[in-house]
Protein backbone atom coordinates (compact mmCIF):
# COMPACT_ATOMS: atom_id res chain seq x y z
CA UNK A 1 0.00 0.00 0.00
CA UNK A 2 1.38 3.35 -1.00
CA UNK A 3 1.75 6.27 1.31
CA UNK A 4 -0.97 8.85 0.89
CA UNK A 5 -0.57 12.32 -0.59
CA UNK A 6 -3.26 13.59 1.77
CA UNK A 7 -0.81 16.02 3.45
CA UNK A 8 -1.05 18.19 0.30
CA UNK A 9 -4.67 18.96 1.11
CA UNK A 10 -4.51 18.45 4.87
CA UNK A 11 -1.69 20.86 5.72
CA UNK A 12 -3.43 23.90 4.20
CA UNK A 13 -6.66 22.64 5.83
CA UNK A 14 -5.00 22.68 9.24
CA UNK A 15 -3.39 26.06 8.60
CA UNK A 16 -6.72 27.43 7.37
CA UNK A 17 -8.57 26.04 10.35
CA UNK A 18 -6.22 27.97 12.61
CA UNK A 19 -6.66 31.14 10.56
CA UNK A 20 -10.46 30.80 10.64
CA UNK A 21 -10.42 30.27 14.40
CA UNK A 22 -8.29 33.34 15.11
CA UNK A 23 -9.51 35.81 12.47
CA UNK A 24 -12.86 34.99 10.90
CA UNK A 25 -15.06 35.61 13.99
CA UNK A 26 -13.80 39.18 14.40
CA UNK A 27 -14.00 39.87 10.67
CA UNK A 28 -17.61 38.67 10.69
CA UNK A 29 -18.27 41.05 13.59
CA UNK A 30 -16.95 43.93 11.47
CA UNK A 31 -19.13 43.28 8.42
CA UNK A 32 -22.02 42.45 10.75
CA UNK A 33 -21.70 45.97 12.14
CA UNK A 34 -21.86 47.26 8.59
CA UNK A 35 -24.93 45.10 8.02
CA UNK A 36 -26.54 46.77 11.05
CA UNK A 37 -25.70 50.19 9.64
CA UNK A 38 -22.80 51.03 11.94
CA UNK A 39 -19.89 50.89 9.52
CA UNK A 40 -16.67 50.85 11.56
CA UNK A 41 -14.36 53.75 10.62
CA UNK A 42 -11.65 51.30 9.54
CA UNK A 43 -13.92 49.89 6.81
CA UNK A 44 -14.04 53.21 4.94
CA UNK A 45 -12.76 53.10 1.37
CA UNK A 46 -9.66 55.16 2.20
CA UNK A 47 -8.63 52.97 5.13
CA UNK A 48 -9.35 49.66 3.39
CA UNK A 49 -7.69 50.81 0.17
CA UNK A 50 -4.62 51.97 2.07
CA UNK A 51 -4.41 48.61 3.89
CA UNK A 52 -4.80 46.62 0.68
CA UNK A 53 -2.30 48.81 -1.20
CA UNK A 54 0.42 47.87 1.23
CA UNK A 55 2.37 44.71 0.33
CA UNK A 56 2.04 43.26 3.81
CA UNK A 57 -1.67 44.11 3.84
CA UNK A 58 -2.15 42.29 0.53
CA UNK A 59 -0.33 39.27 1.92
CA UNK A 60 -2.44 39.20 5.10
CA UNK A 61 -5.73 39.53 3.19
CA UNK A 62 -4.73 36.89 0.68
CA UNK A 63 -3.51 34.52 3.39
CA UNK A 64 -6.72 34.82 5.40
CA UNK A 65 -9.03 34.44 2.40
CA UNK A 66 -7.15 31.67 0.58
CA UNK A 67 -6.43 29.50 3.61
CA UNK A 68 -9.96 29.90 5.00
CA UNK A 69 -11.45 29.03 1.63
CA UNK A 70 -9.27 25.95 1.33
CA UNK A 71 -9.99 24.81 4.85
CA UNK A 72 -13.74 25.17 4.34
CA UNK A 73 -13.60 23.35 1.02
CA UNK A 74 -11.65 20.43 2.48
CA UNK A 75 -13.90 20.11 5.51
CA UNK A 76 -16.97 20.31 3.28
CA UNK A 77 -15.52 17.50 1.17
CA UNK A 78 -15.32 15.28 4.27
CA UNK A 79 -18.81 16.39 5.30
CA UNK A 80 -20.25 15.26 1.97
CA UNK A 81 -18.77 11.83 2.61
CA UNK A 82 -20.19 11.84 6.15
CA UNK A 83 -23.64 12.59 4.73
CA UNK A 84 -23.35 9.50 2.55
CA UNK A 85 -22.27 11.05 -0.77
CA UNK A 86 -19.78 8.54 -2.13
CA UNK A 87 -18.69 10.45 -5.25
CA UNK A 88 -15.67 11.72 -3.31
CA UNK A 89 -13.44 12.44 -6.31
CA UNK A 90 -16.08 14.59 -7.99
CA UNK A 91 -16.90 16.42 -4.75
CA UNK A 92 -13.20 16.99 -4.08
CA UNK A 93 -12.53 18.36 -7.56
CA UNK A 94 -15.51 20.75 -7.48
CA UNK A 95 -14.75 22.09 -4.01
CA UNK A 96 -10.98 22.37 -4.42
CA UNK A 97 -11.38 24.06 -7.81
CA UNK A 98 -13.84 26.51 -6.23
CA UNK A 99 -11.39 27.29 -3.43
CA UNK A 100 -8.49 27.75 -5.85
CA UNK A 101 -10.62 29.93 -8.15
CA UNK A 102 -11.66 32.10 -5.19
CA UNK A 103 -8.03 32.45 -4.13
CA UNK A 104 -6.85 33.33 -7.65
CA UNK A 105 -9.61 35.94 -8.02
CA UNK A 106 -8.63 37.41 -4.64
CA UNK A 107 -5.02 37.63 -5.82
CA UNK A 108 -6.08 39.34 -9.05
CA UNK A 109 -8.28 41.88 -7.19
CA UNK A 110 -5.54 42.56 -4.66
CA UNK A 111 -3.00 43.20 -7.43
CA UNK A 112 -5.43 45.71 -9.02
CA UNK A 113 -5.52 47.76 -5.83
CA UNK B 1 -23.65 -5.12 59.41
CA UNK B 2 -26.20 -3.65 57.07
CA UNK B 3 -27.93 -5.83 54.52
CA UNK B 4 -26.81 -5.18 50.92
CA UNK B 5 -29.62 -3.50 49.04
CA UNK B 6 -31.05 -5.25 46.02
CA UNK B 7 -32.70 -3.89 42.90
CA UNK B 8 -34.83 -5.36 40.17
CA UNK B 9 -33.09 -4.96 36.84
CA UNK B 10 -34.72 -5.18 33.43
CA UNK B 11 -32.39 -5.94 30.55
CA UNK B 12 -33.11 -6.03 26.85
CA UNK B 13 -30.39 -8.15 25.31
CA UNK B 14 -29.70 -8.59 21.60
CA UNK B 15 -29.67 -12.30 20.76
CA UNK B 16 -28.28 -14.02 17.69
CA UNK B 17 -27.78 -17.73 17.17
CA UNK B 18 -25.76 -18.44 13.99
CA UNK B 19 -27.18 -21.99 13.83
CA UNK B 20 -30.83 -20.98 13.71
CA UNK B 21 -31.19 -17.20 13.19
CA UNK B 22 -30.91 -15.03 10.11
CA UNK B 23 -31.40 -11.86 12.11
CA UNK B 24 -30.75 -10.66 15.63
CA UNK B 25 -33.63 -9.93 18.02
CA UNK B 26 -34.05 -8.46 21.49
CA UNK B 27 -34.96 -10.61 24.46
CA UNK B 28 -36.22 -9.15 27.74
CA UNK B 29 -34.95 -10.42 31.10
CA UNK B 30 -35.81 -9.44 34.66
CA UNK B 31 -33.35 -10.23 37.38
CA UNK B 32 -32.65 -9.14 40.95
CA UNK B 33 -29.14 -7.83 41.55
CA UNK B 34 -27.22 -6.07 44.26
CA UNK B 35 -27.64 -2.31 44.21
CA UNK B 36 -23.84 -1.98 43.85
CA UNK B 37 -23.71 -4.43 40.93
CA UNK B 38 -22.57 -3.85 37.38
CA UNK B 39 -24.20 -4.86 34.09
CA UNK B 40 -21.90 -7.88 33.84
CA UNK B 41 -23.22 -9.12 37.22
CA UNK B 42 -26.75 -8.92 35.85
CA UNK B 43 -25.75 -10.89 32.75
CA UNK B 44 -24.04 -13.54 34.87
CA UNK B 45 -27.11 -13.81 37.08
CA UNK B 46 -29.30 -14.28 34.00
CA UNK B 47 -26.98 -16.95 32.67
CA UNK B 48 -26.87 -18.75 36.01
CA UNK B 49 -30.55 -18.51 37.00
CA UNK B 50 -32.67 -17.87 33.91
CA UNK B 51 -31.10 -18.60 30.55
CA UNK B 52 -27.87 -20.64 30.25
CA UNK B 53 -27.87 -20.14 26.46
CA UNK B 54 -26.95 -16.45 26.73
CA UNK B 55 -23.44 -15.85 25.42
CA UNK B 56 -21.03 -13.07 26.32
CA UNK B 57 -17.30 -12.69 26.90
CA UNK B 58 -15.73 -11.67 30.18
CA UNK B 59 -12.77 -12.54 32.27
CA UNK B 60 -11.32 -10.21 34.89
CA UNK B 61 -14.36 -8.26 36.13
CA UNK B 62 -12.04 -5.33 36.92
CA UNK B 63 -11.63 -3.34 33.69
CA UNK B 64 -8.24 -4.81 32.92
CA UNK B 65 -8.73 -7.64 30.42
CA UNK B 66 -10.86 -5.72 27.92
CA UNK B 67 -13.06 -8.64 26.93
CA UNK B 68 -16.51 -7.56 28.19
CA UNK B 69 -17.06 -4.56 25.91
CA UNK B 70 -20.65 -4.13 24.72
CA UNK B 71 -23.14 -1.43 23.81
CA UNK B 72 -25.10 -0.38 26.88
CA UNK B 73 -27.96 1.94 25.98
CA UNK B 74 -26.10 2.74 22.76
CA UNK B 75 -22.81 3.58 24.42
CA UNK B 76 -19.72 1.34 24.05
CA UNK B 77 -18.77 0.32 27.60
CA UNK B 78 -17.05 -2.37 29.60
CA UNK B 79 -19.98 -4.18 31.21
CA UNK B 80 -17.85 -4.88 34.31
CA UNK B 81 -17.39 -1.16 34.77
CA UNK B 82 -20.95 0.00 34.21
CA UNK B 83 -22.97 0.33 37.39
CA UNK B 84 -26.63 -0.68 37.38
CA UNK B 85 -27.56 2.13 39.75
CA UNK B 86 -26.69 4.67 37.05
CA UNK B 87 -29.61 3.47 34.93
CA UNK B 88 -33.36 3.91 35.19
CA UNK B 89 -35.77 1.53 33.49
CA UNK B 90 -34.84 -1.06 30.90
CA UNK B 91 -31.15 -1.33 30.06
CA UNK B 92 -30.51 -2.19 26.44
CA UNK B 93 -27.47 -4.41 25.94
CA UNK B 94 -26.09 -5.09 22.46
CA UNK B 95 -22.83 -6.48 21.07
CA UNK B 96 -20.18 -3.92 20.11
CA UNK B 97 -21.30 -2.14 17.00
CA UNK B 98 -19.18 -2.20 13.79
CA UNK B 99 -18.12 -5.80 14.53
CA UNK B 100 -19.83 -8.90 13.16
CA UNK B 101 -21.88 -10.74 15.78
CA UNK B 102 -20.51 -14.20 16.44
CA UNK B 103 -23.28 -15.16 18.86
CA UNK B 104 -25.44 -13.01 21.17
CA UNK B 105 -23.11 -10.43 22.74
CA UNK B 106 -19.96 -12.07 21.39
CA UNK B 107 -18.41 -10.25 18.42
CA UNK B 108 -15.72 -11.31 15.96
CA UNK B 109 -12.53 -9.33 16.67
CA UNK B 110 -10.61 -10.77 13.69
CA UNK B 111 -10.44 -7.50 11.75
CA UNK B 112 -8.99 -5.57 14.67
CA UNK B 113 -6.49 -8.30 15.47
CA UNK B 114 -5.27 -8.37 11.87
CA UNK B 115 -4.88 -4.57 11.84
CA UNK B 116 -3.09 -4.53 15.16
CA UNK B 117 -0.50 -6.93 13.72
CA UNK B 118 0.00 -4.74 10.67
CA UNK B 119 1.26 -1.74 12.69
CA UNK B 120 4.02 -3.90 14.27
CA UNK B 121 3.07 -3.24 17.88
CA UNK B 122 6.39 -4.22 19.39
CA UNK B 123 9.80 -2.67 19.83
CA UNK B 124 11.94 -2.77 16.71
CA UNK B 125 15.33 -1.93 18.21
CA UNK B 126 17.27 0.97 16.69
CA UNK B 127 20.38 -1.19 16.72
CA UNK B 128 20.68 -4.75 17.85
CA UNK B 129 23.06 -5.11 20.68
CA UNK B 130 24.19 -8.34 22.31
CA UNK B 131 22.76 -9.21 25.70
CA UNK B 132 26.24 -8.80 27.17
CA UNK B 133 25.98 -5.05 26.58
CA UNK B 134 23.10 -4.87 29.00
CA UNK B 135 19.59 -3.51 28.94
CA UNK B 136 18.11 -0.68 26.90
CA UNK B 137 17.84 2.11 29.45
CA UNK B 138 15.12 4.70 29.57
CA UNK B 139 14.65 7.85 31.67
CA UNK B 140 11.34 8.55 33.45
CA UNK B 141 10.71 11.39 30.98
CA UNK B 142 11.22 9.01 28.04
CA UNK B 143 8.79 6.59 29.66
CA UNK B 144 6.15 9.26 30.21
CA UNK B 145 6.33 10.20 26.54
CA UNK B 146 4.47 7.01 25.56
CA UNK B 147 3.13 5.61 28.86
CA UNK B 148 -0.43 6.85 28.35
CA UNK B 149 -0.68 5.08 24.98
CA UNK B 150 0.62 1.82 26.42
CA UNK B 151 -2.44 1.58 28.67
CA UNK B 152 -4.64 0.20 25.87
CA UNK B 153 -6.41 -3.03 26.86
CA UNK B 154 -7.59 -3.87 23.31
CA UNK B 155 -11.24 -3.73 24.36
CA UNK B 156 -12.26 -2.28 20.96
CA UNK B 157 -14.71 0.22 22.46
CA UNK B 158 -13.00 2.89 20.33
CA UNK B 159 -13.76 0.92 17.16
CA UNK B 160 -17.39 0.65 18.19
CA UNK B 161 -17.46 4.41 18.79
CA UNK B 162 -15.61 5.45 15.62
CA UNK B 163 -18.08 6.27 12.83
CA UNK B 164 -15.30 6.38 10.24
CA UNK B 165 -14.42 2.76 11.01
CA UNK B 166 -18.09 1.89 10.63
CA UNK B 167 -18.35 3.70 7.30
CA UNK B 168 -14.96 2.60 5.94
CA UNK B 169 -14.04 -0.79 7.38
CA UNK B 170 -10.58 -0.61 5.73
CA UNK B 171 -9.63 2.11 8.23
CA UNK B 172 -6.84 0.80 10.48
CA UNK B 173 -8.71 2.47 13.32
CA UNK B 174 -8.02 4.15 16.66
CA UNK B 175 -6.46 1.49 18.91
CA UNK B 176 -4.12 -0.06 16.32
CA UNK B 177 -2.86 3.32 15.11
CA UNK B 178 -2.43 4.46 18.70
CA UNK B 179 -0.32 1.36 19.31
CA UNK B 180 1.86 2.42 16.37
CA UNK B 181 2.22 5.84 18.00
CA UNK B 182 3.06 4.24 21.34
CA UNK B 183 6.05 2.40 19.83
CA UNK B 184 7.07 5.33 17.64
CA UNK B 185 7.32 7.44 20.79
CA UNK B 186 9.47 4.87 22.59
CA UNK B 187 13.13 5.91 22.88
CA UNK B 188 14.24 2.29 22.45
CA UNK B 189 12.38 1.92 19.17
CA UNK B 190 13.62 2.48 15.63
CA UNK B 191 10.64 1.10 13.71
CA UNK B 192 8.77 4.28 12.84
CA UNK B 193 9.74 4.17 9.17
CA UNK B 194 8.33 0.64 8.82
CA UNK B 195 5.11 1.57 10.61
CA UNK B 196 4.66 4.65 8.41
CA UNK B 197 4.03 2.25 5.51
CA UNK B 198 0.70 1.53 7.25
CA UNK B 199 0.15 4.70 9.30
CA UNK B 200 0.64 7.18 6.44
CA UNK B 201 -1.62 5.42 3.93
CA UNK B 202 -5.20 6.37 3.09
CA UNK B 203 -6.41 3.57 5.36
CA UNK B 204 -4.12 4.84 8.11
CA UNK B 205 -4.44 8.17 9.89
CA UNK B 206 -5.92 9.89 6.84
CA UNK B 207 -9.26 8.13 7.22
CA UNK B 208 -9.65 9.85 10.62
CA UNK B 209 -11.71 13.07 10.69
CA UNK B 210 -11.15 13.71 14.39
CA UNK B 211 -14.62 12.90 15.61
CA UNK B 212 -13.01 12.28 18.98
CA UNK B 213 -15.49 9.57 20.01
CA UNK B 214 -12.63 7.07 20.54
CA UNK B 215 -11.14 9.12 23.34
CA UNK B 216 -14.52 9.78 24.94
CA UNK B 217 -15.32 6.08 25.31
CA UNK B 218 -11.84 4.77 26.16
CA UNK B 219 -11.99 3.14 29.60
CA UNK B 220 -8.21 3.36 29.98
CA UNK B 221 -7.87 7.09 29.14
CA UNK B 222 -5.52 6.34 26.27
CA UNK B 223 -6.73 9.23 24.07
CA UNK B 224 -6.41 7.72 20.58
CA UNK B 225 -7.72 10.95 19.01
CA UNK B 226 -4.66 12.75 20.31
CA UNK B 227 -2.29 10.06 19.03
CA UNK B 228 -3.85 10.18 15.56
CA UNK B 229 -3.74 13.97 15.37
CA UNK B 230 -0.07 13.93 16.29
CA UNK B 231 0.61 11.31 13.64
CA UNK B 232 -1.19 13.37 11.00
CA UNK B 233 1.17 16.24 11.76
CA UNK B 234 4.33 14.08 11.72
CA UNK B 235 3.15 12.26 8.56
CA UNK B 236 2.61 15.63 6.88
CA UNK B 237 6.09 16.77 7.87
CA UNK B 238 7.43 13.48 6.45
CA UNK B 239 5.64 14.17 3.19
CA UNK B 240 7.18 17.63 2.91
CA UNK B 241 10.64 16.26 3.62
CA UNK B 242 10.17 13.47 1.08
CA UNK B 243 8.71 15.58 -1.71
CA UNK B 244 9.77 19.17 -1.32
CA UNK B 245 13.27 19.09 0.12
CA UNK B 246 15.95 18.08 -2.41
CA UNK B 247 17.69 14.92 -1.22
CA UNK B 248 15.00 14.37 1.40
CA UNK B 249 13.49 11.44 -0.48
CA UNK B 250 13.10 8.72 2.15
CA UNK C 1 -20.55 -25.41 15.58
CA UNK C 2 -20.76 -23.28 12.50
CA UNK C 3 -19.20 -19.87 12.27
CA UNK C 4 -21.64 -17.53 10.59
CA UNK C 5 -21.09 -14.02 11.97
CA UNK C 6 -23.89 -11.51 11.46
CA UNK C 7 -22.63 -8.37 9.75
CA UNK C 8 -24.61 -5.23 10.51
CA UNK C 9 -24.50 -2.37 8.02
CA UNK C 10 -23.92 1.21 9.12
CA UNK C 11 -26.59 3.46 7.57
CA UNK C 12 -24.38 5.76 5.45
CA UNK C 13 -26.77 8.72 5.33
CA UNK C 14 -28.18 8.69 8.87
CA UNK C 15 -25.51 7.21 11.17
CA UNK C 16 -25.04 10.53 13.00
CA UNK C 17 -28.48 10.24 14.60
CA UNK C 18 -27.22 7.27 16.59
CA UNK C 19 -25.53 9.32 19.29
CA UNK C 20 -25.51 12.97 20.40
CA UNK C 21 -21.72 13.12 20.09
CA UNK C 22 -22.04 12.40 16.37
CA UNK C 23 -24.48 15.28 16.00
CA UNK C 24 -21.99 17.51 17.81
CA UNK C 25 -19.30 16.37 15.35
CA UNK C 26 -21.54 17.00 12.36
CA UNK C 27 -22.43 20.49 13.56
CA UNK C 28 -18.70 21.22 13.80
CA UNK C 29 -18.23 20.00 10.23
CA UNK C 30 -21.22 21.95 8.95
CA UNK C 31 -19.68 25.23 10.14
CA UNK C 32 -17.56 24.93 6.99
CA UNK C 33 -20.62 25.72 4.85
CA UNK C 34 -21.19 29.07 6.52
CA UNK C 35 -17.53 29.94 6.90
CA UNK C 36 -16.92 29.00 3.26
CA UNK C 37 -19.89 31.10 2.08
CA UNK C 38 -18.63 34.01 4.16
CA UNK C 39 -15.19 33.72 2.55
CA UNK C 40 -16.86 33.99 -0.86
CA UNK C 41 -18.49 37.20 0.39
CA UNK C 42 -15.00 38.43 1.28
CA UNK C 43 -13.84 37.66 -2.29
CA UNK C 44 -16.76 39.74 -3.61
CA UNK C 45 -15.77 42.51 -1.19
CA UNK C 46 -12.22 42.50 -2.57
CA UNK C 47 -13.58 42.81 -6.09
CA UNK C 48 -15.64 45.83 -4.98
CA UNK C 49 -12.67 47.36 -3.23
CA UNK C 50 -10.60 46.98 -6.40
CA UNK C 51 -13.36 48.68 -8.44
CA UNK C 52 -13.17 52.01 -6.60
CA UNK C 53 -14.89 54.01 -3.88
CA UNK C 54 -18.42 53.91 -5.28
CA UNK C 55 -18.37 50.15 -5.68
CA UNK C 56 -17.00 49.68 -2.14
CA UNK C 57 -19.61 52.01 -0.59
CA UNK C 58 -22.24 50.09 -2.55
CA UNK C 59 -20.91 46.81 -1.19
CA UNK C 60 -21.16 48.03 2.40
CA UNK C 61 -24.66 49.41 1.80
CA UNK C 62 -25.66 46.15 0.14
CA UNK C 63 -24.91 44.34 3.39
CA UNK C 64 -27.78 46.20 5.06
CA UNK C 65 -30.62 43.75 4.61
CA UNK C 66 -32.51 41.30 6.78
CA UNK C 67 -31.07 38.37 4.82
CA UNK C 68 -27.58 39.68 5.34
CA UNK C 69 -28.15 40.07 9.07
CA UNK C 70 -29.39 36.49 9.34
CA UNK C 71 -26.44 35.27 7.26
CA UNK C 72 -24.00 37.18 9.45
CA UNK C 73 -25.52 35.69 12.60
CA UNK C 74 -25.17 32.19 11.16
CA UNK C 75 -21.62 32.88 10.00
CA UNK C 76 -20.70 34.33 13.39
CA UNK C 77 -22.12 31.35 15.26
CA UNK C 78 -20.33 28.97 12.90
CA UNK C 79 -17.01 30.80 13.13
CA UNK C 80 -17.12 31.03 16.92
CA UNK C 81 -18.13 27.37 17.24
CA UNK C 82 -15.33 26.38 14.90
CA UNK C 83 -12.89 28.45 16.95
CA UNK C 84 -13.84 26.81 20.24
CA UNK C 85 -13.61 23.29 18.82
CA UNK C 86 -10.30 24.18 17.19
CA UNK C 87 -8.73 25.63 20.33
CA UNK C 88 -10.03 22.73 22.42
CA UNK C 89 -8.34 20.37 19.95
CA UNK C 90 -4.93 22.03 20.17
CA UNK C 91 -4.11 20.19 23.37
CA UNK C 92 -4.71 16.89 21.57
CA UNK C 93 -2.73 17.73 18.46
CA UNK C 94 0.19 19.41 20.19
CA UNK C 95 0.81 18.06 23.67
CA UNK C 96 3.83 19.65 25.32
CA UNK C 97 6.08 17.61 27.60
CA UNK C 98 8.41 19.44 29.98
CA UNK C 99 10.70 17.01 31.74
CA UNK C 100 8.56 14.11 32.91
CA UNK C 101 5.26 15.97 32.98
CA UNK C 102 2.92 17.09 30.28
CA UNK C 103 1.63 20.66 30.37
CA UNK C 104 -2.06 20.36 31.40
CA UNK C 105 -4.24 20.35 28.31
CA UNK C 106 -6.41 23.24 29.40
CA UNK C 107 -3.31 25.42 29.75
CA UNK C 108 -2.51 24.83 26.06
CA UNK C 109 -6.10 25.44 24.95
CA UNK C 110 -6.48 28.33 27.40
CA UNK C 111 -3.41 30.06 25.95
CA UNK C 112 -5.04 29.88 22.52
CA UNK C 113 -8.25 31.42 23.89
CA UNK C 114 -6.25 34.27 25.47
CA UNK C 115 -4.42 34.98 22.20
CA UNK C 116 -7.75 34.83 20.35
CA UNK C 117 -9.44 37.38 22.61
CA UNK C 118 -6.43 39.72 22.58
CA UNK C 119 -6.11 39.50 18.80
CA UNK C 120 -9.82 40.09 18.26
CA UNK C 121 -9.88 43.17 20.49
CA UNK C 122 -6.69 44.48 18.89
CA UNK C 123 -8.30 44.20 15.46
CA UNK C 124 -11.52 45.85 16.65
CA UNK C 125 -9.40 48.65 18.12
CA UNK C 126 -7.35 49.08 14.94
CA UNK C 127 -10.51 49.27 12.85
CA UNK C 128 -11.74 52.00 15.17
CA UNK C 129 -14.70 50.21 16.73
CA UNK C 130 -13.63 51.72 20.05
Amino acid sequence: MAKSHKPVVWFPFAAGGTVIAFFIPVIVVLTFMAALGHIPPGLSYEKMHAFASNGLGKLIIFGVVALSLWSSAHRLRCTFYDFGVRADTLVAIVLYVAAIAGSLLSAVYLLQI
Amino acid sequence: MTQMKERLVQLEVLRYNPDTDTEAHFQRYEVTCYEEGVVLDALNKIKADIDPTLNFRWSCHMAVCGSCGMMINGEPKLSCHTFLREYEGVIRVEPLTHFPIERDLVTAPDDFMEKLKRVKPYIIPKEDKPISEGEYKQTPAQLMKFRQYSMCINCMLCYAACPQYGLTPEFIGPAALTMAHRYNQDSRDGGRKERQEVVATHEGVWECTFVGACSEVCPAHVDPASALQQMKITSSIDWIVEHMIPGGKK
Amino acid sequence: MSRRPLVREVPPTSWYFRHPRYLRYMSREITSIFVGAYCLLLVVGLQRLASGPTAWEGFLLGLRSADSIVFHLLALAAAVYHATTWFNATQKAMPIQIGEDFVPGNVISGAHYVVWVVLSFAILFLVGVF
